[in-house]
């Protein structure tokens, strides 16, 4: 079974893999380990989680104004993600989508946080986001 | 997006290929953001200078003019860095010199950063070193648009002083400070700089530091990224206090604005802080019961009693907060487990060095340092478990920061668990 959600471009690509989500927002700076892509931050559902190489779908971004220096440490770490949908883009997040230089889509007419689940299939084709339950 | 005439020019070269590399930033996010223009602003707070591995490798193969461009301008052009093009600041960032020896922090990165620090001095950067460029001179106007990095700094220029900034980021403000532009977008425009939430405090008065943390920590649970509007028993507050709320505010949630009606110099009254919709929100209630939650949230990662670490000056301590600091340790001496830093811009060091605070505070075996913190350098006394503060910004980051346990209270009570080397804070 597949979904198409439609938004916004917030960097233009195309790119499929499996989604990681998240439904509480992230934080960067103080929230994810650079170096290994891992989410750090102990009260958050995806403690110890590791996001490099998959698609990651999170509500929005929160805390430091470090979050897009630390997303950009992600990409040249080589331990990003390779892609991201964000519910409710911000400064931080779009800036460090444009950083992390990864396909990224916003203002979708549905809740990913929702529709998404771990596991499934993801396609971001610029503004177009569609997902194959797993 | 529309670009002026001057901003085409400096994004096809005529002002050289690093603001055209800033400029190209620039319109890469401003389509990420969908905002439609560029605004002017002459001032920028963000940071080149602080260690990290990636940046220490950037320099060794290509000097500052190749971290600047990779880090601070997302380019992988090999580019010759000129003047800030407006007036620009260093925040917050690594210890200096004046630590080694008591800080546990690499010899490498103190280098490192003393030789950022001489480079971009030499290109024009004011190296402030602090969280709180407000508190050493660098003090925007109302409705001053600025590009400035840091929550805890953004949500005071925002709220405090009516100046004009969204939360940027280190490749963000880069791209402005060699332009002088940053996107129009979010709080630099009128209609989006209006109350969402009401939160009404209740059954109690909010009136000391800690309170103002606990209140501002769950504000920031309430609004998220929104704008939190304070109405109810609440005293008025003093710059420290109104620093620890806004931090706090910043940590839980990802607030960049408030208002305080009769206080915050944007909301007047409860009406003009809703832009005098007929209706404002339902109010969410601050009571005591929330107020004892946030308190208990705030010190749920801390177990053992045993204290081997005080921090404190999160944000950045004004000199009045080391004053007291020096005035509770005078004349004590802490536990030989126990180690007290408080965090201070190096400026106001200087005045609380005169002013003989550093001396009190040192002869009890307390350190004053200035320039960066435990959490942006990952650095704490050797073998410290559990660590107490005042903040509740660091209460809430350095758990997650370097696996430590926390305990959050007030400075009287930190104080004590420095002298005793024993936790015993309770909400009052």
């Amino acid at each position: 079974m597949s979904v198409i959600l439609r938004g916004r471009t917030v960097v233009p690509g195309v790119v499929e893999g499996e989604a990681l989500v998240s439904h509480e927002p992230i934080s960067g700076w103080g929230g994810i380990d650079p170096a290994r892509g891992v989410i750090i931050e102990p009260r958050h559902e995806l403690f110890g989680v590791c996001f490099a190489g998959k698609i990651l779908v999170f509500p929005s971004a929160k805390g430091s104004s470090g979050w897009s220096g630390f997303f950009q440490t992600t990409r040249l770490s080589g331990s990003a993600p390779i892609g991201m949908v964000i519910g409710r883009i911000s400064a931080k997040s779009a800036l460090g989508a444009v950083v992390t230089r990864v396909p990224a889509v916003t203002d979708l007419d549905a809740d990913p946080c929702a529709v998404i689940a771990t596991g499934d299939w993801v396609r971001i084709d610029n503004g177009q986001v569609e997902v194959t339950k797993q | 997006m529309f670009l002026t005439d001057e901003e085409k020019r400096m994004r096809d070269g005529a002002e050289g290929d690093a603001v055209a590399a800033a400029m190209d930033l620039l319109i890469r996010y401003s389509s990420a953001l969908d905002a439609d223009r560029l605004c002017d602003i002459r001032n920028v707070a963000g940071t080149m200078t602080q260690p990290s591995p990636v940046k220490a490798r950037l320099v060794a193969e290509g000097g500052w003019d190749k971290a600047f461009a990779v880090i601070n301008l997302d380019s992988d052009l090999d580019l010759t860095i000129p003047q800030m093009a407006v007036p620009t600041c260093q925040l917050q960032h690594g210890f200096s010199d004046d630590s080694i020896g008591v800080v546990p922090y690499p010899e490498a990165n103190v280098l490192l950063q003393a030789d950022g620090e001489s480079f971009f001095g030499r290109h024009g950067v004011n190296i402030l070193a602090t969280c709180t460029p407000y508190q050493v001179g660098n003090l925007p106007l109302r409705g001053e648009h600025c590009a400035w990095m840091e929550s805890s700094a953004v949500i005071y220029a925002n709220s405090v002083l009516g100046a004009r900034t969204n939360c940027e980021g280190i490749a963000s403000t880069g791209a402005a400070s060699l332009t002088g532009k940053i996107p129009c977008w979010g709080n630099h425009r009128d209609e989006n700089r209006f109350g969402t939430h009401l939160i009404d405090v209740r059954g109690q008065r909010v009136e000391s530091f800690q309170d103002w943390g606990m209140l501002g920590y769950f504000a920031g649970g309430v609004a998220g990224e929104d704008h939190p509007v304070i109405t109810g028993s609440v005293s008025r507050p003093d710059l420290t206090e109104l620093k620890h709320f806004g931090a706090a505010a910043a940590t839980s949630g990802g607030v960049e604005l408030y208002h305080i009606p009769g206080i915050t110099p944007e909301a007047p009254t409860v009406a003009a802080a809703f832009a005098d919709r007929e209706e404002p929100p339902a109010a969410v209630v601050y009571g005591p019961a929330e107020r004892q939650a946030i308190y208990e949230t705030l010190n749920e990662i801390g177990s053992s009693p045993d204290v081997d670490f005080v921090l404190l000056g999160c944000p950045h301590a004004s000199v009045d907060q080391i004053r007291q600091t020096a005035a509770l340790l005078d004349g004590k001496r802490l536990s030989p487990s126990t180690e007290l830093w408080i965090m201070a811009p190096r400026a106001l060091k200087v005045m609380a060095d005169r002013s003989g605070y550093t001396e009190v505070i040192e002869r009890a075996g307390g350190r004053v340092l200035a320039d960066s913190c435990p959490a942006m350098s990952r650095a704490a006394p050797t073998g410290t478990r559990v660590f107490a503060t005042d903040s509740a910004k660091q209460a809430h980051y350095l758990p997650a920061i370097l696996g430590i346990e926390a305990w959050f209270g007030t400075l009287e009570e930190c104080v004590n668990a420095a002298v005793t080397g024993r936790w015993n804070g309770r909400l009052n």
